[in-house]
């Protein structure tokens, strides 16, 4: 409390410019960085403090969007909003609308942007995150708000995103901005390369592990290692998108590779001050699987080998790259899936099924009996498709397990490569390794 | 001004065995399925009827009541609903261990007290359904049953600003850069 009153009094008087200066010269971590550009100039971003946050990009999906439009007519009535060029709508869970309430959400999103000038990336378009990241919607050291709680996925391109809620977004719609309480941040340093051929997903999946589901609870995360400088934008993605199961407000994997390159200007200072370091040795990382009933329930994949599955989901905001299916096509390319198991993909976004189609992945799947669907958000949504029923036994390369979330079934998280092979053996099966 | 002290019966989520539940998210709260929902007046009936043992809640609950859960209560999606499902119902506070950090969030901004209790599993109490709790949301004092104080987490500042505010639209009214 009398640290508390401190700062109170530090923020207000004269001791609060010293305090400025002396922050002037401490190292700042990303988050620091990223949020001292976009609140007032010299304003305290410590953690803790509170600040006005400018976002760059504000945005409502099918999930949340009427909620937020209703919200905004409620309390500002007909006036335009902060700037119609950078707000959006993305439709991608119930996409196109499989009942009438949702089809009724989406018009409501659809006629209010249009009095708006706003616009809307309509059910065809994909996954909203991933939609802005290929549409150049958000570009590295910007800030970006929706409906949607894996937006923490733009750490992977070095910008902030935030799901929040509608009455959040609704203000953030009509003021360009909202509060927010700067976050401590912890380091994760990833030792050593994993032996070939590994996947994200299971480095994700390691981090899960021993973070446990409230590890990063309100916290920023900076990954760092060899094996975070060897992820494609695919792999960034899959691992930013689960900082969200470790209870994380965001996670920027630290690459010098990066594609595109991570604003130079907010790369942390090595003398920034973290919450704290944490060292995980990858060297020996094997393929793993998050088994219900939480995603962070970590086990090898070989522990529960030969368990029966009836379904394989292969897609989400956090799987669902073309990366992620040409990985799969190249294990199935001349075989058959099991003929009891039902296997359902779903591209992230129009761009990645466009991939598909002209590079053969797409025929390669087709013809091994997957059954390919249009871009969207799949299985985390009781609406568009992916949903499991009583005792069914599923593989997913989705980002949530928790009981009902995607149906009455058993939902196992695993890579797109453990899930494949999953999917041709008919039982959970520990990927094959090329000789 | 609103009120900062709050007197209320208490639910306390535990599962069949009688722990503490952990980890409460946000479709265990307020499930998928119904999130076309948008008017608040619909939303209080399925108030935590995907969570084992609690599927009848809605019905059990009153205005008034205070709800008490473990270590990150509301973690999982953005959903709003998750929380003004609570508000719908009438709900004074919810008082857990830890928060997921975007249902703090709309929590607050929604005007809906949270109150952090670090240390609710190793204060050696047996928090009870149907205890009377008085909650401080200024000095964070949780009194049970009339004669056990405990300390929970006072609201930060812009918790309080908000709160008294009423929401986070009448905050911003306010509020200057």
């Amino acid at each position: 409390m009398v640290a508390e009153h401190m700062r109170d009094m530090a923020r207000d008087g004269i001791h609060g410019r010293i305090r400025n200066l002396a922050e002037g010269f401490m190292g700042k971590t990303m988050i620091q960085k990223l949020f001292a550009a976009h609140t007032a100039p010299g304003a305290p971003v410590e953690p803790g403090d509170i600040i006005w946050l400018d976002l760059d990009v504000r945005t409502a999906r099918d999930f949340g969007g009427a909620n937020v439009v209703q919200n905004y007519r409620e309390h500002y009535g007909d006036t335009p909003v902060a700037d119609p060029a950078r707000t959006f709508f993305t439709f991608d869970l119930v996409v196109p609308p499989s009942n009438i309430p949702y089809a009724n959400n989406q018009q409501i999103c659809r006629e209010w942007a249009r009095t708006q000038g706003i616009k809307v990336y309509d059910v065809n378009a994909g996954i909203g995150s991933h939609v802005a990241i290929e549409e150049g919607l958000v570009r590295p050291g910007d800030t970006f708000v929706g409906t949607d709680s894996h937006l923490n996925i733009l750490g992977a391109i070095g910008a902030f995103g935030q799901g929040m809620g509608d009455q959040d977004i609704a203000f953030a719609f009509k003021t360009g901005r909202t509060w927010f309480e700067v976050p401590p941040t912890m380091k994760v340093v990833l030792h050593g390369m994993p032996r070939e051929p590994w996947t994200a997903r299971d480095l994700t999946l390691a981090v899960l592990q021993r973070l446990g589901s409230d590890g990063a609870l309100g916290r920023a995360v900076e990954f760092y290692g060899p094996a975070i400088e060897a992820l494609d934008l695919a792999g960034r993605i899959t691992l930013a998108s689960q900082v969200t199961e470790m209870g994380g407000i965001i996670g920027f994997p630290i690459s010098q590779t990066a594609h595109p390159p991570l604003n130079p200007a907010l790369l942390p200072d090595p003398d920034a001050d973290y919450a704290e370091t944490l060292d995980l040795d990858v060297s020996g990382l094997e393929p793993l699987i998050a088994c219900p009933p939480n995603p962070a329930n970590v086990h090898p994949v070989r522990e529960v080998t030969g368990k029966r599955i009836d379904s394989v989901f292969l897609g989400s905001c956090t799987n669902g790259r073309f990366e992620d299916f040409a990985a799969v096509a190249e294990i199935v390319k001349g075989k058959r899936i099991a003929a009891h198991v039902m296997a359902t993909i779903v591209p992230a976004t129009r761009r990645v099924y466009a991939q598909m189609l002209t590079s053969g992945v797409l025929e390669t799947l087709f013809e091994a009996g997957f059954i390919v669907s249009n871009p969207g958000c799949g299985g985390c949504a009781s609406g568009h498709l992916g949903m499991t029923g009583k005792g069914e036994v599923q593989i997913s390369t989705s980002n949530r397990n928790f009981p009902g979330k995607q149906g009455a079934g058993q939902t196992y998280l695993a890579s797109p490569v453990t899930a494949a092979w999953s999917a041709l053996a008919g039982e959970i099966t520990v990927p094959e390794v090329k000789a | 001004m609103k009120a900062t002290q709050i007197t209320g019966r208490l639910w306390v989520l535990r599962d069949a065995e009688g722990t503490l539940y952990n980890d409460i998210d946000t479709d265990m709260i307020f499930h998928n399925r119904y999130l076309h929902i948008t008017a608040l007046a619909q939303m209080g009936q399925y108030t935590l009827d995907n969570l084992k043992g609690w599927e009848d809640f809605a019905r059990r609950a009153q205005a008034g009541d205070l709800i008490m859960a473990g270590r990150n209560f509301g973690s999982g999606s953005s959903r709003q609903q998750a929380v003004d499902c609570f508000r719908a119902l009438g709900i004074a506070a919810i008082i857990a261990e830890s928060f997921g950090a975007i249902y703090k969030r709309n929590a607050i901004n929604s005007g809906l007290p949270l109150i952090a209790f670090p240390e609710l599993s190793i204060c050696g109490v047996r928090f009870q359904s149907g205890d009377t709790l008085t909650v401080n949301f200024v000095t964070g004092e949780v009194l049970r049953n009339g004669a056990e104080p405990f300390q929970a987490q006072p609201f930060s500042k812009v918790q309080l600003a908000i709160y008294e505010a009423g929401n986070l639209f009448e905050y911003g009214k306010t509020a200057e850069r």
